[in-house]
């Protein structure tokens, strides 16, 4: 299958995470699973009229389009012209581009959560009136309809993060050339259920101080960030700490709060990221799925019972205290 | 004279999105224009919000100078506060930022800048069957190498920094993870594989012996590893005089520890170091897609031209220092230094300088890194309570892999009120300013020569590619 990979307005911050793949490199995995690019703005060597040659043949059909790479969001301002970003060269929008070729494409992956959603360049008053592929924020329709499928009959796949991990971009690219992405394959936003049915909760490594809710209360310090920093890995769906990044890194294990980079609207959370909004001195936003007076009756429970380890460990930025070992039988 | 007008793009392999008009005349370009052609607007998105929150928006700026914008928020905010790091906690938000930096350097040499080598237009080249084998673009096993020992080099950000790009970990007061015993030891293991990719690949000899040539005659002999083959191309096709630039350097000095910075800030003008001194730094408007006067950073504003006016061709701003353009970059910043060999390539400053600037400054950074890693202290502290006024300004000035990059915030009733940013790119590429005085990249390509029926000439495309552009970082 053939890829065109197109930048709109986002930071190229996944194509960058995505060579980041390893065991094998991305470039002998995509070529090994039958992938190959038509062109991608960073890797190809064609570059100004070799490329807007290849884009008129896709839209005269001379050239047929298997999958369609979007990275960043799509400014349509100033205006409804889109020319806050126009393609290099071509005299035309970016905006202009996607609408004309997503109906070509076999599938169309939006890669990241700026062109899942908006993201980041969606952010604050947007000046640019930027936008997701098929969603503005939560709301289904963006730059292409809201009951847009591609030739394939699936609609925008959205591999949704900030950055994107480089296997979830690989893992959706080869289900899709193996012909094994469904709609059934993808959540409620369009993400794939492969990483998007999992928390970035799961397999963190400050589950047992969130177990007693046993708190950080700045960053540097190894408790739990959901009290007190904002963290909201028990809602963000992902497999971040499962997975790993850059080898067993993520973002809780570097002590900073999951900001819930892979959900529409992550970029106005309302309140600071490393903070966490509170009523009545009480944590607004509970875990996924938790009844609240389950969760306010079980966290003051488990509270109460915090262990001296867990509890002086948690305002520390180390383990200063370690497990207890058991005493040699007499 | 015969004046022909060529429109190169898009122009890929630079970072984000480019666009250059050139006009041609007698074979040779006699003019340039460099149009930025993506607008996002992140200082605006930054108005408004919470000063700490630019930790989180700015390294979204970009994806591949991400913890140069971190470094640089981390910065600015510091000194709203008038505060220090942690000492120990700036080592490691240096650390994570020289990875970055030494990563970006190589992705690069290794995919941005070599496989136009291999091209066939090169075909009859006595080099050119081992550029295709080395650099044929997603292909070639030079670039493979590069591609593996980059992403096991990035392990260090993963095991401080949690991932890359667009860490959180490098804060005002220090670095959120404070590295253990075991950490420091895995990262020296991962530097220590990362040197054997490049003695392997990319030097062919010890980083050492790099590091040590101290003269042009003294490079002209190295011969082995991919710089070796860079080298010799570059002699072959003569890449020491084009896209030649003024030989006025900018540096902020890179890596500020409590031991002072490990590259040095100053400017070069007229073979001679200058202490650097921002006062007269501005950015003119005045063929950029952007309403209101030519400012000082701290008095800034960005407000697009929603008509695109006709004598204005880029959303880039033009940054003048003094009134004078700068380059700014690896080369910059080792000249500044003071490296013996920078120094000799100093008054070169074409495309062979800018790429040696390069690869001098990944031998140098890997030795540095080392050493760094070895002096970090497990027990210490990494982080210091930081709280930031509800009132002040504050500046933050790093070195991103392609040069110079600068953050000026402004707090009012505990937002942001002003933020602005002029990062590398925004010096290489800017436009023309109201002098009708070109951006850096923009006087290098005059004179480089157009071959009959090049639509997108081979010698543009070295030139271009030489300064590394971000593109994105450049408008932002």
């Amino acid at each position: 299958m053939n890829i065109l990979w197109l930048q709109s307005a986002g930071c190229g911050g996944c194509t960058m995470s995505l060579l980041c793949a390893e065991s094998p490199n991305v470039l002998d995995l995509l070529s090994g699973a039958g992938l190959s690019f038509l062109w991608h703005p960073s890797l190809s060597v064609e570059t100004g009229a070799e490329v807007r040659r290849l884009l008129n043949n896709i839209e005269t059909g001379e050239r047929s389009l298997d999958i369609l790479c979007v990275e960043g969001a799509v400014t349509r301002g100033p205006n409804g012209t889109g020319k806050f970003h126009m393609l290099g060269g071509t005299g035309r929008s970016m905006l202009d581009w996607v609408q004309s070729l997503a109906p070509l494409a076999q599938h169309v992956v939006a890669v990241g959560t700026c062109a899942a959603f908006g993201g980041v360049s969606s952010a604050g008053e947007n000046v640019t009136d930027a936008s997701g592929l098929q969603y503005e924020g939560t709301h289904q329709g963006g730059v292409l309809p809201a009951d847009f499928k591609s030739r394939s009959g699936l609609p925008v796949i959205n591999v949704a993060g900030c950055p994107t991990h480089p296997d979830w971009v690989t893992e959706t690219l080869m289900m899709l050339a193996a012909g094994e992405m469904r709609a059934s394959s993808l959540d409620g936003f369009a993400r794939p259920r492969f990483y998007a049915d999992t928390l970035i909760h799961h397999a963190c490594p400050k589950n047992e101080f969130y177990e007693y809710k046993a708190s950080a209360t700045k960053l540097s310090e190894i408790g739990c960030m959901m009290e007190h920093l904002g963290c909201v890995g028990t809602q963000a769906v992902g497999d971040c700490n499962i997975r790993g990044w850059n080898g067993a890194g993520s973002c809780t294990r570097a002590g900073y709060p999951c900001i819930n980079c892979t959900a529409p609207e992550f970029e106005e959370p309302g309140h600071k990221f490393t903070e966490t909004p509170k009523f009545g001195g009480i944590p607004v936003g509970l875990p996924s799925d938790m009844p609240k007076a389950w969760f306010m009756a079980l966290a003051s429970l488990s509270k109460a019972a915090t262990p001296k380890r867990i509890g002086a460990n948690a305002t520390s930025d180390r383990i200063k205290v370690p497990p207890t070992l058991k005493a040699p039988k007499s | 004279m015969t004046k022909t007008s060529l429109l190169v793009g898009p122009f890929n392999r630079v970072e984000g999105d480019l666009e250059i008009r050139l006009e041609v005349s007698e074979g040779h370009v006699s003019a340039a224009y460099v149009n930025s052609p993506l607008f996002r607007g992140f200082e605006r998105i930054l108005q408004g919000k919470d000063p700490i929150d630019a930790l989180t928006i700015t390294p979204r700026i970009c994806g591949i100078c991400s913890i140069s914008q971190s470094a640089a928020a981390a910065r600015a905010l510091a000194d709203v506060a008038g505060a220090e790091p942690a000492p120990e906690g700036e080592k490691v938000a240096a650390l994570l930022h020289a990875v970055e930096n030494l990563a970006d350097h190589l992705t690069h040499f290794n995919l941005f800048f070599m496989p136009d080598f291999a091209r066939p237009d090169y075909a009859k080249r006595p080099w050119h069957d081992r550029a295709v084998a080395r650099f044929t673009a997603l292909q070639g096993s030079g670039l493979r190498a590069a591609t593996e020992a980059r992403a096991q080099l990035f392990h260090i950000v993963g095991l401080l920094g949690g991932k890359w790009p667009h860490t959180l970990a490098i804060q005002p007061g220090g670095a959120t993870r404070a590295p253990s015993l075991r950490d420091k030891i895995r990262i020296a293991a991962d530097l220590k594989t990362f040197r054997h990719y490049l003695e392997e690949h990319l030097f062919g000899a010890p980083v050492e012996d790099f590091a040590a040539l101290s003269s042009a005659e003294a490079l002209e002999n190295w011969r082995t590893g991919d710089i070796g083959l860079f080298l010799e191309i570059a002699a072959e096709l003569d890449l020491n005089s084009s896209g030649v630039g003024q030989a006025r350097y900018l540096s902020y000095g890179a890596y500020p520890t409590a031991d002072g910075h490990m590259f040095a800030p100053g400017l070069w003008e007229q073979g001679q170091l200058v202490p650097l001194a921002l006062d007269n730094l501005q950015e003119d408007l005045s063929h950029a897609w952007m309403l209101g006067e030519a400012a000082h950073p701290t008095q800034g504003m960005t407000v697009p031209d929603e008509t695109m006016r006709e004598e204005a061709y880029s959303w880039c701003k033009a940054p003048r220092l003094g009134g004078e353009v700068y380059e700014t970059g690896a080369l910059a910043r080792q000249v500044i230094d003071g490296h013996p060999l920078a120094r000799a390539l100093a008054d070169e400053n074409g495309v062979h300088a800018r790429v040696v600037g390069r690869m001098l400054e990944i031998a140098l950074t890997q030795i540095a890194v080392e050493a760094l890693v070895q002096g970090i202290q497990p027990e210490a502290a990494f982080m210091r309570d930081v709280t930031l006024p509800k009132e002040g300004e504050g500046i933050g000035l790093v070195e991103a892999a392609r040069g110079s990059l600068g953050h000026w915030l402004r707090i009012e009733g505990g937002k942001i009120s002003s933020y602005q940013i002029i990062a590398p790119t925004t010096w290489n590429f800017s436009p023309r300013d109201s002098r009708g005085v070109p951006g850096p990249v923009e006087a290098a390509l005059v004179g480089a020569p157009v071959a009959e029926g090049e639509e997108t000439p081979l010698s543009v495309q070295h030139i271009v590619r030489s300064f590394d552009p971000c593109m994105v970082c450049t408008v932002h």
